[in-house]
């Protein structure tokens, strides 16, 4: 009974905080309730037992999206100089009605759809977990969620690898000019100063507890990305000698292990991204530690809005 | 329910007081400064109480220090946040509440 009145809660929390989040005019208070939005889905995927998600959930949807998000919003203060309203009204009410009214009958019928599909469900629906459980020894991992991201749908993770090099390959081409942020704060520099080494304690944690239990590169590279996020805010900036190749590489090092271990095992057996079972445990480790690494770096300087030593040039 | 249990309740009740004192503040404070002021200290004492509470029931050491250490870390980043969040508005203008 408690129990179900605690979900209820959540649950109306979670449409609430959508819906306030969707209707807030001002970015800002629009940014922080997307963050609190986040945390109370993390919430809500530990109600449904699904830790690893959970875990994501708040480390990327709530800690470093967040921070991405408050970062874009000072840049595009800054480049429309405070004139900005965010109203989204249209100049011409008249116009808007006929759009909204679509949009609307467009997402009723979306809704409808998806209700109709969740209801008609199976009582009890297995999907895969037999299969996977049947072949989890082969996997060369104790855990499920790691044994399905990193082995047995490894395209899908070097495809997301690939995606967020991406991302920060767009970002670097889009980002001319760099502002510089406002001055350090002490009380900054000893909080990142402090925070940092547990961070990448945290960080160590998820690598290494993923391969047995709840966590993995995606978590543990975004508390690695939130520790370089605190340490650019306190001012830190990466020594120049390490800001062209060495970071560059770190970036590339994920997706790029990624692409030779699937080269590797086309041209040795065949088939993509199929580790033989003897190895795949030293494999994924060795993957997830590279991802790790990636990750962070990526997420880093996807805040700063680029890559660092690029105003130098011509 | 042992003595423990109930030194738990005590402590954990006692945490909730001050949540929903320091939540009162924030809500119905002034300014900033004090609204700052309410949910920083509710926060912080609110939260030890609970950890103390949770520590008390805790099956091993290690939860003690788990808990012990993400207390820890709430004080840091309450009291740094609070910090940032009171200078950006002495920065900006905002002048303390006077009555």
């Amino acid at each position: 009974m408690v129990k179900l009145a605690f979900d209820g809660l959540v649950v109306l929390l979670l449409l609430w905080l959508a819906w306030q989040t969707l209707a807030c005019a001002d970015l800002f208070k629009a940014i922080l309730q997307f963050i609190s939005f986040s945390l109370v889905m993390a919430l809500a995927w530990v109600r449904l037992d699904a830790l690893d998600i959970a875990l994501a959930e708040a480390a990327i949807g709530a800690g470093i999206t967040g921070a991405l998000l408050l970062a874009a919003l000072a840049r595009l203060r800054a480049s429309l100089d405070g004139n900005l309203s965010g109203d989204g009204a249209s100049p011409d009410g008249r116009e808007v009605l006929p759009v909204r009214g679509l949009i609307l009958a467009g997402v009723a019928l979306a809704t409808a759809g998806l209700g109709y599909a969740v209801l008609s469900l199976p009582e009890t629906a297995p999907g895969l977990s037999q299969q996977i459980e049947a072949r989890l020894g082969d996997s060369g991992v104790g855990s499920r969620v790691t044994a399905v991201l990193l082995n047995f749908r490894g395209y899908d993770t070097l495809l997301e690898m690939v995606v967020l090099m991406l991302a920060l390959v767009s970002v670097k081409t889009f980002s001319s000019t760099r502002h510089a942020g406002a001055a350090p704060q002490d009380v900054l520099q000893v909080l990142s100063r402090v925070v940092v080494l547990p961070l990448i304690l945290v960080t160590a944690y998820f690598l290494w507890a993923g391969t047995d239990g709840h966590g993995g590169a995606f978590q543990a590279g975004s508390v690695l990305g939130a520790a370089g996020v605190l340490l650019l805010l306190s001012g830190w900036r990466l020594p120049s000698p390490h800001t062209g190749v060495p970071l560059r590489a770190l970036i590339a090092a994920g997706p790029g292990l990624f692409v030779i271990v699937a080269l590797v095992t086309l041209l040795l057996q065949g088939t993509l991204l199929t580790y033989p079972p003897a190895y795949a445990g030293s494999l994924i480790l060795l993957l997830e530690i590279a991802a790790t690494f990636s990750i962070g770096a990526t997420l880093a300087m996807l805040f700063l809005g680029g890559l660092p030593g690029d105003e130098d040039r011509p | 329910m042992t003595l423990l249990d109930y030194l738990a309740a005590t402590l954990l009740l006692a945490g909730a007081v001050f949540f929903l004192a320091g939540t009162l503040g924030l809500l119905r404070f002034p300014d900033v400064y004090t609204r700052l002021h309410a949910l920083t200290k509710a926060d912080n004492v609110g939260l030890g109480l609970t950890v103390a509470g949770l520590a008390v029931q805790a099956e091993s050491w290690q939860v003690v220090g788990k808990l012990v250490l993400i207390w820890m870390l709430v004080l840091l980043a309450g009291a740094s946040v609070a910090h940032l969040i009171a200078r950006g508005a002495l920065h900006k203008g905002i002048r303390p509440w006077t009555p």
